[in-house]
């Protein structure tokens, strides 16, 4: 059986995690490689490595990040935050990268997807769609929610896949930071529409929740960030929880 | 020493990122006269089957490759490469393996990519799967499978349909999932592999 994913994710800036994290057990909780070696002992599928960075220049802490975390971490990885064009996407493959996930840059050129996909695989293309409601409909967001797309996020998503996109990572903006659940009726419509694997975030605070989403919406993986890194949901207690109800998990 | 076919199609850092961590040494075979330093040969590949063995053809490997008689691994597209055929680009390949990689496409109702740990199971006394536990879930990154065959099939996969997980023919092993990437029980699979 395919086991349903759980995925944290870590926020990173010039090569440091940037959002608190309360591992009792953790050396230099600023240190992403030694944060994703944590997780993928306690059970995470995957990890995701949000880069903000802001300038060009610390870039290269982040090719520094891909190359240690690829050398050091055994399971898989996606990087995104700033790849706004081919060579950007190159430079993380060649560091070990094994996805790069790509948001508002594909919003602005839509072409970009299908270089990325056929110059690399569309294994390696992750598109993240940021969405919120707007007079009972769903928009593409851009900048983290703040800017209103007039592209239905139903009607991106599709175009996403039929571009070359290998996944999708769907984060509803009204869920995210509520600690009140995902989205399931969105990941469920969305995720009976398309044949490519889906990704839920936003909203994530207790185990049920991802028990929820996925018996709900039968999405592929689950993702969040603070409720994994404050120790407030443990990843082995998760997967138990997950288990005696039902969910194949690894 | 394990020699990794350099052919250019895919990233190799995370296989040889691997090999360090189980403390394995490894080279690159870029010429003939490689595969002489090493005792065991693996062919990686990540892509387009009918693409990669393009890339492989132009390396002027092929022959040696057919001809070695040290053990060998195939990982993921490097795997498909040693079945015959591939609908993948509608390629003639290695042909080590009289098996053919089909898409999954039109034969599950399933996603595809088949993408995530999916749980597999030794069959054959595989020994790439020794001290590695019945049902351990690996890491696969594929649309195209290699059918499932009684005489070659060292573990089975089960995705809308059994498939071949690993192969085997005498010193020929492949495996469609990506070990370097599945934790521990990747590791211990690539050490074995090392072993043999």
């Amino acid at each position: 059986m395919l086991a349903k994913r759980i995925i944290p994710c870590l926020d990173v800036k010039d090569g440091r995690t940037v959002k608190g994290v309360n591992f009792v057990d953790l050396r230099d909780a600023g240190d992403p490689v030694e944060l994703a070696w944590q997780y993928s002992e306690q059970g995470a599928d995957e990890l995701v490595f949000l880069d903000i960075t802001a300038t060009h220049e610390k870039r290269k802490t982040t090719v520094d990040l891909v190359k240690a975390v690829a050398r050091q971490v055994n399971i898989p990885f996606t990087i995104g935050g700033g790849i706004n064009e081919m060579a950007d996407a190159e430079v993380l493959l060649n560091a070990g990268a094994d996805k790069i996930s790509i948001n508002s840059a594909a919003v602005r050129n839509p072409d970009l997807i299908n270089q990325l996909a056929n110059a690399f695989g569309t294994q390696f293309v992750v598109v993240a769609v940021d969405t919120r409601l707007f007079e009972g409909k769903n928009y593409v967001h851009l900048r983290g929610g703040r800017d209103k797309t007039e592209i239905e996020t139903e009607h991106w998503i599709k175009e996403a896949e039929n571009r070359g996109a290998g996944e999708i990572l769907l984060t509803s903006m009204d869920h995210d930071g509520t600690k009140n659940g995902f989205d399931n009726g969105l990941l469920k419509k969305i995720n009976d529409q398309i044949r490519i694997p889906l990704i839920a975030s936003g909203g994530a605070g207790n185990q049920q929740h991802f028990a929820d989403v996925f018996q709900y919406s039968n999405v592929d993986a689950a993702l969040a960030a603070s409720v994994f890194h404050y120790g407030e949901i443990r990843i082995p207690e998760l997967k138990e929880t997950l288990r005696k109800q039902g969910i194949t998990v690894r | 020493m394990i020699g990794i076919v350099n052919y250019g199609a895919g990233n190799i850092f995370s296989l040889t990122a691997a090999l360090q961590r189980i403390g394995v040494d490894y080279g690159m075979i870029n010429q003939v006269s490689d595969f002489d330093r090493y005792d065991h040969i693996i062919i990686p590949g990540v892509g387009h089957a009918g693409a990669a063995m393009q890339k492989l053809r132009e390396t002027g490997l092929v022959n040696d490759i057919l001809q070695l008689e040290k053990p060998v691994l195939g990982i993921c597209v490097g795997m498909q490469l040693l079945t015959a055929h591939s609908e993948e680009g509608n390629a003639d390949l290695l042909a080590v393996f009289p098996l053919k990689t089909l898409h999954f496409d039109q034969r599950i109702q399933l996603k595809v990519p088949h993408m995530g740990w999916n749980s597999v199971r030794a069959e054959n006394e595989c020994p790439l799967f020794q001290d590695v536990p019945d049902n351990t879930y690996f890491y696969f990154v594929h649309s195209y499978f290699i059918e499932y065959s009684a005489q070659y099939t060292g573990a089975v996969c089960e995705y809308g349909l059994p498939y071949s997980a690993a192969i085997q023919k005498n010193n020929f092993y492949g495996v469609q999932f990506h070990p370097e990437k599945s934790g521990k029980h990747g590791e211990q699979l690539l050490l074995n592999f090392s072993r043999i």
